[in-house]
């Protein structure tokens, strides 16, 4: 399994690393039966993301991908936040392993659920605005690059 | 930098100077096939045998007993299937094997039981142990076999073989022991362990890649090959034989087993001032049983932190290490033996093997003494579990 230079970049030194003690928005997914978990900060001003950190247990790619989606999104709006995909993440980082696709999944869900936190606690719906939350971890052996353990 | 630390000897071993210099002129000037009359063919036979003797004196069997194989895996399908296949026709199809057994046992194993055989896969103590009375208990009439590993390749549990073929001695079923990761580095008897099959690898005591054998007790019932062709190993391994790793193999087997005892005392030694320092850092655990392990092999787990970071981190400190079997990397499922022996998902994730030996020095161990403990707290820094668990 071979990962690219930026994988081993983002990794070795990943961006955006730490918690935001007074964060608007606290997302966290995964979990540790399947060997990731990640924890997204955001503060957020008017319709900006102004600051986003992350915390994650995980593999070289979990680490790596949660690093380039804080980059993705930090300094956007709201709005651009929530079109990120999983696959701009795995684009940003020049591709990921097939068995490591997952990983990428989660740091797209971990943005949403760090947005849909930010909403709930402002008494507003989430799911309009940010859609159901993918059951990441669970999805065992679809064949979709979920993990595949437990 | 400074050079590479090479802890995964587990995995693969270098080929030491003095096997590749036996090995070189099998692949020149002394080309010939065995199985030809003239000089150099000549040349190649007296070669076999001459490895074969080698492997006999370790093994501590017959010349004969000894057949050349392309690997460990080769060698586990042949003793495991032949003998399925061979006892089947009396009607025994049952196979009693471990939990913890290398993936060229256990997938070998489901494959039979696709055709038909039933398993029984005993479970394992905490410290990755199997009894000899849990083999006595699921012995039935219907056992073609036994296969136990002679010692696990992940947590370097040695398990009670001796005791385990006298059980099968008494009960009449023929037992194999995959021993590719003991031969070579414990003493290891046939005879007087009442073994009637076994695999071994060259490559995992400084031979070469490619080359394997399986010891086959003779007089048991036993089928030729897997594989139909030419007559070699006498007319019971068909395909030209690969002189140069054959005569690597021996070569290794004999240098392996000199000065043993002092070079067991020397990594040994290294090994448990590996665990003792590693496992002075906070919820940490060491994997397998404290003596009863092969003398290279420290699996710690380090709560809070993935295994394949660990890695990573490691290698970027030119550090070689590996997290449970080689083998399973790439897949994201936690080792089968961690899982064995008892540990959670989470911890099973957090695992490393350091497999050392008798190229290892002491300033290898210190640059991992010095390595590990600081890849693990930066690791932990990031973890959002790790609060959690350190107050626990």
């Amino acid at each position: 399994m071979m990962y690219s230079e930026k994988v081993l970049d983002h990794f070795t030194n990943p961006r955006n690393v730490g918690e935001i003690p007074d964060a608007d928005g606290v997302g966290e997914v995964g979990n540790a039966k399947c060997g990731d978990i990640m924890k997204m900060y955001l503060k957020i001003q008017g319709d900006t993301i102004t600051d986003v950190k992350f915390k994650t247990f995980g593999c070289g790619a979990a680490i790596a991908t949660s690093s380039m989606a804080t980059e993705l999104i930090k300094g956007k709006t709201i709005e651009d936040a929530l079109k990120l995909t999983n696959k701009a993440v795995m684009e940003a980082l020049d591709g990921l392993p097939p068995v490591k696709v997952h990983c990428s999944v989660l740091a797209e869900q971990a943005v949403r659920a760090a947005l849909s936190d930010y909403y709930a606690r402002q008494g507003i719906d989430p799911e309009p605005i940010v859609g159901k939350l993918k059951d990441v971890d669970h999805d065992h052996d679809d064949g979709d690059g979920s993990c595949s353990c437990g | 930098m400074s050079k590479i630390v090479y802890a995964d000897n587990a995995a693969t071993t270098q080929v030491s100077d003095r096997v590749l210099q036996k090995m070189l002129p099998w692949f020149s000037s002394h080309y010939g096939n065995p199985s030809s009359i003239y000089g150099i063919g000549r040349e190649g036979r007296a070669a076999l045998e001459e490895a074969r003797g080698q492997v006999a004196q370790a093994l501590h069997c017959d010349p004969s007993e000894v057949y050349f194989t392309a690997c460990g895996t080769e060698s586990d399908n042949w003793a495991i299937k032949g003998m399925a296949k061979t006892l089947a026709a009396k009607g025994k199809r049952h196979i009693i094997t471990t939990a913890i057994e290398h993936h060229a046992v256990l997938h070998t194993c489901k494959a039979l039981e696709k055709e038909g055989f039933s398993v029984t896969y005993l479970p394992v103590d905490q410290y990755g142990l199997v009894t000899p009375e849990q083999v006595e208990e699921a012995i039935t009439p219907e056992t073609a076999l036994v296969t136990i590993m002679f010692a696990n390749n992940e947590i370097g549990t040695i398990e009670p073989v001796a005791r385990i073929g006298e059980v099968c001695r008494r009960k009449g079923v023929p037992f194999h022991t995959d021993a590719v990761q003991a031969v070579g580095h414990v003493p290891v008897d046939v005879q007087e362990m009442n073994i009637d099959l076994l695999s071994l690898s060259a490559h995992k005591f400084h031979g070469p890649k490619g080359v394997g054998a399986l010891y086959i007790r003779r007089g048991i019932p036993f089928p030729a090959t897997l594989m139909e062709g030419g007559g070699q190993e006498r007319g019971r391994r068909a395909g030209t034989e690969n002189v140069a790793g054959i005569v690597g193999l021996g070569e290794a087997l004999t240098e392996a087993l000199e000065d043993l005892p002092e070079k067991t005392a020397r990594v040994t030694a290294m090994r448990d001032r590996l665990i003792r320092e590693l496992t002075k850092l906070p919820k940490v655990r060491l994997n397998g049983h404290p003596s009863l392990r092969l003398p290279g092999n420290c699996n710690l787990s380090f709560e809070g932190v993935e295994g394949e970071s660990l890695l990573l981190l490691l290698d970027a400190r030119d550090i070689c290490a590996s997290s449970g079997s080689a083998c399973t990397s790439g897949s994201l499922d936690p080792s089968h033996v961690l899982l064995a022996i008892g540990l959670p998902h989470e911890v099973a994730h957090g695992s490393l093997r350091l497999s050392i030996g008798d190229m290892t020095t002491d300033s290898d161990i210190d640059r991992i003494i010095e390595a590990v403990p600081q890849v693990v707290e930066r690791l932990r820094a990031m973890s959002p579990v790790w609060e959690k668990i350190k107050d626990n």
